[in-house]
Formats: structure tokens, C-alpha cells, sequence
């Protein structure tokens, strides 16, 4: 529960919090108690230790080195965390997507450029900013989330991404579902830094993981905040951009190559 | 001061009940809508996760911009001190409260999570417009409703002109909230604005004064009370200052857009290239909605009822094509990551992106405008909101 202790952290009116969640348990037990059980028992790291913000998870992604028609990492991140693909999809205007792959064209020069576009991690998220409930955070670490128990699908942090990172579940869900990533109908979701496998210790995300199982290392995921790991290595070798700079958002994610 | 008698409609007649089953059943379609969309999702509508809010924010937003309008006539009786417009002041009222909770309701139950409702009230994120407007909502029943208390009440009569202050300055700050709910938003060319809350502000003044007049004047001819003219002389007149003045808003907000390179494709689309979109601005928003209306209004048509009435009419109509084009086309223009480049991707990024509603969501939006009228119409015969007459004398008598 290290996502909703660092909420808990930041919240003054935590009792109360408390105080509701019990009488909704209460009133409502039968539905929430196996959903909250569920993420009890998933998740790995010692519930005493919050995320911190001495870390902050990043991406680099090289587009130079992002091959055209490989969706390797959508295909991984789909698998890992239990959404369906949108070529699978009954419905696909409205399946969610939580990675996906652009293909740019400068129609002067005709110069192609490949990138997978998610959720940009934004230090000043404006997701976060609109959301009502405060379903939408942003952990210690700089993992920006949506908590599946306070999200009531008003869709504004929607509407405030600029970089469409977010998608609705428009349909109850198949048994496709992960145990460690709780998703649910009416409820606004999006990449999570593959935060289950962050809190496991795994370093790693499910598309940096298969972009490297591919051979073409396009993408590169680490603490921003260690001077000594890859990605700070690599960010300070090549120079990148944030995508819509221009809206200071100071993203988690940087583009080489765009 | 002459006194005006209010009278409650007899509302035992045929006619009346089969007004309310009407509307009831309108009210029925709206929720089993609501029940359809919420049995299986939201894929049973036309939107998606491009046009993330479909046609019942439409109806929802017009509905509370047209509320906090409604109002007016009554902030015009207190605030103002405008004798001549104290007698109309209770329905005012009841409208306002009446609109703001069908456009509410249209608003929740199109929520992924309507069953949570209970969460949005308990917990808050006081960075987010949409919280300030729980609050703003919230407090417009509360004041709205003290302030039609001090109406029909003799005890309280005394604190009138201060609930009517205080209901006005609200309904000030809950449109802005409202306009601001777009004009908060960074990630759309057409939004991101102060623009929309003066904007939403003034047309809320067009849209509910709009409504006002035709239920004031249905109302009257329908239980057979005298309305004089001098009464709607007087709101129309202002109806065409007000659609004067949205219009002109409309003219300031999109000509300071063109004069930006960078704004230059999104305007071209919602002006010209927009299909459906560039028709519902031309023809439902700028035609229908405010250049009709004021060339009947400020033309010898104006003196007749009946024209009034069509003019008020179209102003309703050209406000949905308003919302609508505001809502549905800054969302169907696609969002500019990448700009000078071309894009393409599953996800439906670079291309504008179409939208067609389904029924459900026509219903539920539907179901929300009747909502308000049955609330209306049952105010009506149950408290003495509407004076026995309004024929030219009486009116006359007040101003002195």
C-alpha cells in the first residue's frame, strides 16, 4: 500500500479519510474488501517504507533508435499489466491504450520519426491538478497514478492531459486482468511506470524490458535523482526534449532525437 | 407600493396532468438511459477517449449556465430595486433551482463511477475547478433557496434584499466557475482562457432569461392569466442586449484567436474545415442563436408574442449548438504535440476525430432538461410563485 501511504502522507484530513473508508467498508464490504485484500497481498515492498522523493523515476527514450513498425514495448506493456490490444479490441475507438506508437513526419524535409507516447510522468501534472477526488497523484517518486478506490470516472483528467496519456475503461473487463495492476469499468486509467514491478525492486519497466530483449535499447528507464545510474549517465551525454516543453510540466520522460 | 396577489395553479385539469405525464416520461426515458449506460459502460455511447465528454455534458453545462441565468430577473427585482420586476421574481427563482439540478443530474449519472457520487463529496482536491464547483453548486441550492424563502415567506420578507445580493454575487461566481471549468485547461488550443468565463457569464444571461420567458409566458396563457405587454416588452428588450453581447464575446474570443499563427489550424477547423462542427457554429450558434433572434427582438416582430417566443426559442437552440461546438470541437481537433509534423498511431492521434451520439446520451441529456420542467411545473401548483395577473395596470401601479 506504499502508493496510498504516500497519499495518506501528504493528506492532512487522514483520519477522517479513515473514518469514511471504514464506513464504506461497512456499508459497501462485500464489494470493497476483495479489491482492497487483492493489493494487500500483491505487492512486495515493506508496507513501513513510503515511496521517497530522494528518487525520481524517469525514461529516456532514444527515437533514433525506435524502429518503424516494432511495437515491442505496447505489446509488453499490454501483457504486463492486462489491457487488451487494441487490434483485439471489440471496440476500438474506445479501448484504452496505455502505450502506443507515433510515427512523425516533417512533411518538408519527409524526415520519419518513431516514439512510443505515454503518460509523461509530469512533475506538475495537470491531471493531478483537476482531478476532483485527488484520485489522481503523484507518488514521492514521481510515479503518477490514479487510485482505483477514490476515481469516479468524471474524465476532466482527461481532458487536461496534453499528451492523451490517459484512457477510460468504457467496458467491464474481462478475466485478462492482473492481479497486482487493479483496473475496473468507469474508471480512468494510464501507464504507471510499471509501478508494481518499481515496488518489487525490479528497476525496470515491461517496455524498456522487451525494447532491450529486441536489440534496440531505445529505451532507457532509471532513478533521475542518482548522478551514477544509466539513464541520469546517458541524459547527460545526449541532448533530449520534453514533449510540449513549452507548458514547463517538467516531465518524467525525455525524447532524444525529436 | 401596489400589492400583487400570488396564486398557486389549480393544476387539477386534464391539460395539467397530461403536461406533467409528458414530461414525466421523458424523465423516465432519461433514467433508463442512465440505467443502460451504467449497466454496461460507457461503450454503449458515442464517446470514446478522444471525445472524452459527449452530448450530456452538453445539456449539463447549458443547463447550469442557463440556471445561474434564470436568476436574473429576481436580481433585477432586489438587487436593482426594479419594483416591475418583483412579481416575477418567485419563478425566477424556482426555475434557477429547477435548471441547475436537471443539469446536475445529467452531469452525475454520466460519471464512469456514478455510484460514487459519495466519494466526490467526501473527499476534495481544492487545486480543481471541478471541487470549487461541488461547493458552488452546492451553495447555489442553499442561497437560491433562503433567498426564495425570504420570497413566499412575509415573516422573513425583510431579508430579501440580502439573500437576493448574496444569491447574485453567487450565481456571478458560479458561472465564472463553470467557464472557467474549460478556461482551467493547458492541454486544448481552445480552451486555457479567462475569455470563458465572462463569456459563459453573459450567455448565461441570454440562455435563462431565454428559458424564463417562454415558461412566463406558457404559464400564463396556459392557466389562463393576463399577461400584459408591458412586462414582455420590457424582457425583451433586455434578451436583445444580452444576445448582443454574447454575440459580441463570441466575435472578441475567436478574432483574437486569428490573429495568432499558432491558433490559425484550430480556428480554420471550428470556422470552416469543421464539418457538422462549422455548421453548428455558423448556422446553430451565430445564425440561429443570435443573429435571427436579433433581428426579430429589435424589428417590429419584436412587438409580438408569438415572435418573441420563436426568438427565445432559437436563442435556446443556438445555445446547445454553442455548448456543443464548444465542448465537442475543441475536443475533436486533435491535440498538437508535435507541432509542423504530421502524425499517426493506433490511437487516433493527428486526425480529427469524429463523434456521433448514441440515444442513450441524447435521453440522459433529454431527461435532464425534463427534469427541470417537471420540477417547474409541479413549484407551480404547489407554492404561490406566479401572480394571479400581469396585465398592463397592475404592472403599471408598481413602478410608482
Amino acid at each position: 500500500m506504499s502508493d496510498m501511504k504516500s497519499m495518506s502522507d501528504k493528506t492532512p484530513s487522514s483520519p477522517e479519510r479513515r473514518h469514511f473508508i471504514n464506513a464504506a467498508t461497512v456499508a459497501a464490504g462485500v464489494t470493497l474488501v476483495p479489491g482492497v485484500m487483492l493489493i494487500e497481498v500483491a505487492h512486495g515492498r515493506p508496507e513501513d517504507q513510503a515511496a521517497s522523493s530522494a528518487v525520481r523515476w524517469g525514461m529516456l527514450v532514444d527515437a533514433t533508435k525506435c524502429a518503424t513498425g516494432c511495437d515491442e514495448c505496447v505489446s509488453a506493456c499490454s501483457t504486463e499489466n492486462g489491457w487488451t490490444p487494441v487490434a483485439e479490441s471489440q471496440h476500438k475507438k474506445q479501448a484504452p491504450q496505455w502505450i502506443r506508437k507515433l510515427e512523425l513526419q516533417d512533411p518538408l524535409t519527409q524526415l520519419e520519426t518513431n516514439l512510443p507516447m505515454m503518460c509523461q510522468h509530469c512533475a506538475e501534472p495537470p491531471c493531478v491538478d483537476v482531478c476532483p477526488t485527488g484520485a489522481s497523484f503523484k507518488r514521492a517518486d514521481g510515479i503518477v497514478l490514479v487510485n482505483r478506490h477514490t476515481c469516479i470516472g468524471c474524465r476532466y483528467c482527461m481532458m487536461a492531459c496534453p499528451y492523451k496519456a490517459r484512457s477510460l475503461v468504457h467496458e467491464p473487463l474481462n478475466d485478462t486482468q492482473k492481479p497486482d495492476v487493479p483496473r475496473g469499468v468507469g474508471c480512468v486509467e494510464a501507464c504507471t511506470f510499471c509501478v508494481q514491478k518499481v515496488d518489487r525492486g525490479d528497476g525496470t519497466t515491461a517496455c524498456v524490458e522487451a525494447c532491450t530483449a529486441a536489440g534496440h535499447n531505445a529505451l532507457v528507464f532509471g532513478d533521475m535523482n542518482d548522478p551514477e545510474s544509466e539513464i541520469s549517465k546517458r541524459l547527460r551525454e545526449l541532448p533530449t526534449k520534453q514533449v510540449r516543453a513549452d507548458l514547463n510540466l517538467n516531465l518524467g520522460v525525455r525524447y532524444h532525437g525529436i | 407600493m401596489a400589492s400583487i396577489t400570488f396564486r398557486e395553479v389549480e393544476g387539477s385539469s386534464l391539460k395539467y396532468w397530461a403536461l406533467f405525464g409528458g414530461i414525466g416520461l421523458f424523465v423516465l426515458f432519461g433514467f433508463l438511459s442512465y440505467l443502460y449506460m451504467h449497466h454496461h459502460g460507457h461503450v454503449v455511447t458515442g464517446m470514446d477517449n478522444q471525445i472524452v465528454w459527449g452530448l450530456p455534458h452538453v445539456f449539463a453545462v447549458f443547463l447550469i449556465v442557463a440556471a445561474s441565468g434564470a436568476l436574473n430577473v429576481a436580481s433585477i427585482a432586489s438587487v436593482f430595486n426594479k419594483p416591475m420586476y418583483k412579481p416575477l421574481a418567485p419563478l425566477s427563482a424556482i426555475l434557477a433551482l429547477a435548471l441547475m439540478l436537471g443539469g446536475l443530474l445529467v452531469l452525475v449519472l454520466d460519471l464512469g463511477r456514478s455510484d460514487r457520487l459519495i466519494v466526490a463529496m467526501t473527499h476534495f482536491n481544492f487545486k480543481s475547478m471541478f471541487t470549487w464547483n461541488v461547493f458552488l453548486y452546492s451553495g447555489f441550492f442553499g442561497l437560491v433557496g433562503i433567498y426564495l424563502w425570504t420570497m413566499l415567506d412575509r415573516n422573513v420578507k425583510a431579508y430579501s434584499k440580502a439573500a437576493g445580493t448574496a444569491a447574485f454575487i453567487w450565481r456571478l461566481t458560479l458561472t465564472t466557475g463553470t467557464g472557467s471549468l474549460f478556461g482551467f485547461l493547458i492541454a486544448r488550443e481552445l480552451y486555457g482562457t479567462s475569455m470563458l468565463a465572462p463569456m459563459f457569464i453573459i450567455m448565461s444571461f441570454s440562455y435563462g432569461l431565454a428559458i424564463y420567458l417562454m415558461v412566463l409566458v406558457a404559464a400564463y396563457a396556459w392557466t389562463g392569466r393576463t399577461l400584459g405587454d408591458a412586462v414582455m416588452m420590457r424582457l425583451k428588450s433586455l434578451l436583445a442586449v444580452f444576445v448582443a453581447a454574447a454575440l459580441y464575446f463570441v466575435v472578441v474570443y475567436h478574432m483574437t484567436n486569428l490573429y495568432f499563427t499558432k491558433m490559425h489550424s484550430v480556428e480554420a477547423f471550428i470556422l470552416r474545415d469543421g464539418g457538422i462542427l462549422t455548421t453548428l457554429f455558423w448556422v446553430g450558434q451565430i445564425v440561429i442563436g443570435c443573429v435571427i433572434p436579433l433581428v426579430i427582438l429589435l424589428s417590429g416582430l419584436g412587438k409580438q408574442r408569438a415572435w418573441i417566443m420563436i426568438a427565445s426559442a432559437l436563442i435556446v437552440l443556438g445555445g446547445i449548438a454553442q455548448m456543443y461546438v464548444t465542448i465537442i470541437g475543441a475536443q475533436a481537433y486533435p491535440l498538437d504535440m508535435f507541432p509542423g509534423m504530421t502524425v499517426k498511431s493506433s490511437f487516433y492521434d493527428g486526425v480529427v476525430h469524429g463523434y456521433a451520439p448514441s440515444m442513450p446520451e441524447l435521453f440522459l441529456g433529454l431527461g435532464g432538461v425534463a427534469i427541470a420542467l417537471l420540477v417547474t411545473t409541479f413549484a407551480v401548483k404547489v407554492l404561490r410563485l406566479l401572480p394571479a395577473s400581469l396585465d398592463d395596470a397592475t404592472v403599471a401601479k408598481l413602478e410608482h
